[in-house]
């Protein structure tokens, strides 16, 4: 009688390298974007001839070509350099109004899911509210109350923003708080805090990092809304969104003056996208 | 079962009704400084500041203010704008007919163009109409709608002639004229997230067991589709579209300003610029308790459709 045999069987010598899966295409097409967007407005001081405040009366709506690369607007001020700026300021703001709330909303829904009682009911009777207006009604009621800047767009950003991370983080968490390895780690005797911090929060703040990458694009697209309604960042800090709405004016005769800031964002936005997609791909659990 | 459903989604309406006046009223209060100065300007006398205290109630206790607020809210009445010298509520009035007509029209567009193209791109998972209909999808999601009406403007109404540049036109015909392009533009913002989730609808549909029945029955490839297909993916569309209802009001009301409409989008960014606070107040109650409908509204269609949701 043969017993059916257990002998093991010869395992190819799959490393945890050789399983490590390869990159994906997204990731690096969107890191190659933003990377080179970052870059030149890190470097924007050295990629650029004139200031982007600086007007000069005598050579207005410039053609494209010639001693201005994009040409100028009609205060005569360097598009290209205004460009460059721009992206330093709305990557800083839009950068800014994700951090906060992602910040903000992690520790509020840990708590919410952990703690559970009263702490989660008025979090989430909160956040009800909150959800309640469109996300620009919201935006600019806060906005047209703290008066206009960068400032005060972060702050409207980020106390209508931090509803959809303490979501995420707390229905992660309520799935988590009763997962053997939290349990362990309370049976042993670690605190509260300690429990959150090192057996709750590393686990649970995937959700809320993917969410973030696809939230700084809505985030960059509310900032230039912004400007472009007059109530972004204060003028002359060159701002895309500020820009897009002076070239309005001019758009039958000049209509690069608003294009070009306008696919300024598309293509920062379609950056920050792709890497969004391809972290979730790349962090996604097997 | 039903009436239980929809009286018991009501009362959890109730908080979050409170909470929607609590949190418009107090705005006011967080105005760095004095909300009436900010009004009249540095130069206004203090008896002008004085008087529009009274007027606004900034004299009286918080909480009084507040039950002042709720009372006149309950009779309709969202105060005064000084700005237009008219009353809050004749101001919303006369413009609510043109963001709800483009509303409607937005959505209207977004489901036509979402419609056929989540059929084909689920025809073929990850084919070729696929891939393309995604990467459209992602480059669309990055693109400002105001930029994006603007481009329109260029090519549709400044370069062809189709569409007027821009206004509400006179009459009902012009009105739908002159909303052609302002509605496409809510549509062509809102159209990535509803191709999204029809076509994760029609995928899981068509690999179902009353699918594979239909066809082994020998259903042909169109009746599938239509029949099987999109009728059971026609539901979580209809709740997405429900569920985005805030995002489709934040396009339209920046689109109006675009092609300056005069709607309710026009007249915050408007009221805005003028610091006239009532109007501001009103008008983000009045998309407050629209989107606080429209939910409604989705989960009762919801429950009505699918009686799982009733009864769990």
């Amino acid at each position: 009688m043969s017993t059916p045999s257990l002998e093991l069987v010869p395992v190819a010598p799959t490393t945890r390298r050789a399983r490590r899966r390869r990159l994906p295409p997204s990731l690096i097409a969107g890191l190659a974007i933003l990377g080179v967007i970052v870059l030149l407005a890190i470097l924007a001081p050295l990629v650029t001839s004139y200031s982007p405040t600086q007007q000069d009366l005598n050579d207005v709506l410039a053609s494209p070509g010639g001693r201005h690369l994009l040409g100028t607007d009609e205060l005569g001020r360097d598009v290209w350099s205004r460009l460059v700026y721009g992206a330093r300021t709305d990557l800083r703001v839009a950068f800014l109004a994700v951090l906060a709330p992602f910040a903000i909303g992690t520790v509020l829904g840990a708590l919410a899911g952990y703690f559970g009682g009263w702490l989660d009911a008025i979090i989430m009777r909160v956040a009800d509210v909150v959800v309640a207006f469109p996300f620009y009604v919201l935006v600019l009621l806060l906005v047209f109350v703290l008066g206009p800047g960068s400032g005060s767009i972060v702050i409207a950003i980020t106390a209508v923003s931090w509803v959809s991370y303490t979501r995420i983080v707390r229905g992660e968490t309520l799935v988590a708080r009763s997962q053997e390895y939290v349990l362990a780690a309370k049976v042993g005797g670690l605190g509260n805090l300690r429990v959150i911090l090192r057996h709750i929060l590393p686990n649970v703040i995937t959700q809320a990092i993917v969410f973030a990458m696809s939230d700084i694009v809505l985030d960059l697209l509310a900032i230039v809304t912004l400007g472009y309604l007059g109530l972004g960042v204060r003028p002359p800090t060159p701002d895309w969104g500020d820009m897009m709405a002076s070239g309005q004016q001019f758009l039958s005769t000049h209509w690069e003056l608003t294009t070009i800031p306008g696919l300024a964002v598309a293509l920062t936005g379609l950056g920050l996208s792709l890497l969004g997609d391809g972290l979730a791909d790349a962090l996604r659990p097997e | 079962m039903l009436t239980r459903y929809i009286a018991r989604r009501l009362l959890l309406l109730v908080p979050v009704v409170f909470g929607v006046t609590l949190l418009v009223f107090f705005s006011i209060h967080l105005v760095p400084g004095d909300p009436a100065r900010s009004f009249l300007g540095d130069r206004a006398t203090p008896t002008a500041v004085a008087a529009l205290h009274r007027e606004w109630g900034l004299d009286r206790p918080v909480w009084v203010q507040y039950w002042l607020f709720v009372k006149r809210l309950l009779h309709g009445d969202l105060g005064h704008s000084l700005f237009y010298q008219a009353s809050t509520v004749s101001l919303l009035k006369s413009d609510l007919p043109v963001t709800l007509l483009l509303l409607l029209y937005g959505a209207a567009f977004a489901v036509a163009i979402a419609l056929p193209l989540a059929l084909l791109a689920a025809l073929r998972p990850d084919g070729v109409v696929d891939q393309a209909v995604r990467a459209i999808g992602v480059v669309g999601l990055g693109m400002p709608g105001f930029w994006v009406g603007t481009m329109l403007i260029l090519l549709l109404a400044l370069d062809a002639g189709l569409f007027p540049v821009a206004g509400y036109g006179e009459g009902f015909g012009q009105h739908l004229r002159s909303l052609v392009l302002p509605g496409l533009t809510v549509a062509l913002s809102v159209a990535p997230i509803l191709i999204r989730s029809l076509r994760q609808g029609m995928i899981a549909a068509l690999n179902s067991d009353y699918v594979a029945f239909a066809r082994a029955k020998g259903a042909g490839p169109a009746t599938v589709l239509l029949r099987y297909g999109l009728r059971n993916a026609a539901i979580p569309a209809v709740s997405v579209l429900g569920v985005n209802i805030g995002f489709l009001v934040g396009g339209t009301l920046v689109i109006e300003n675009v092609f300056a409409l005069p709607g309710l989008g026009s007249l915050m960014v408007q009221s805005i610029l003028n610091r006239d606070f009532p109007v501001v107040q009103g008008i983000t109650l009045v998309f407050a308790l629209l989107v606080v409908l429209v939910y409604l509204l989705t989960d009762v269609a919801y429950a009505l459709l699918d009686p799982r949701v009733r009864l769990g």
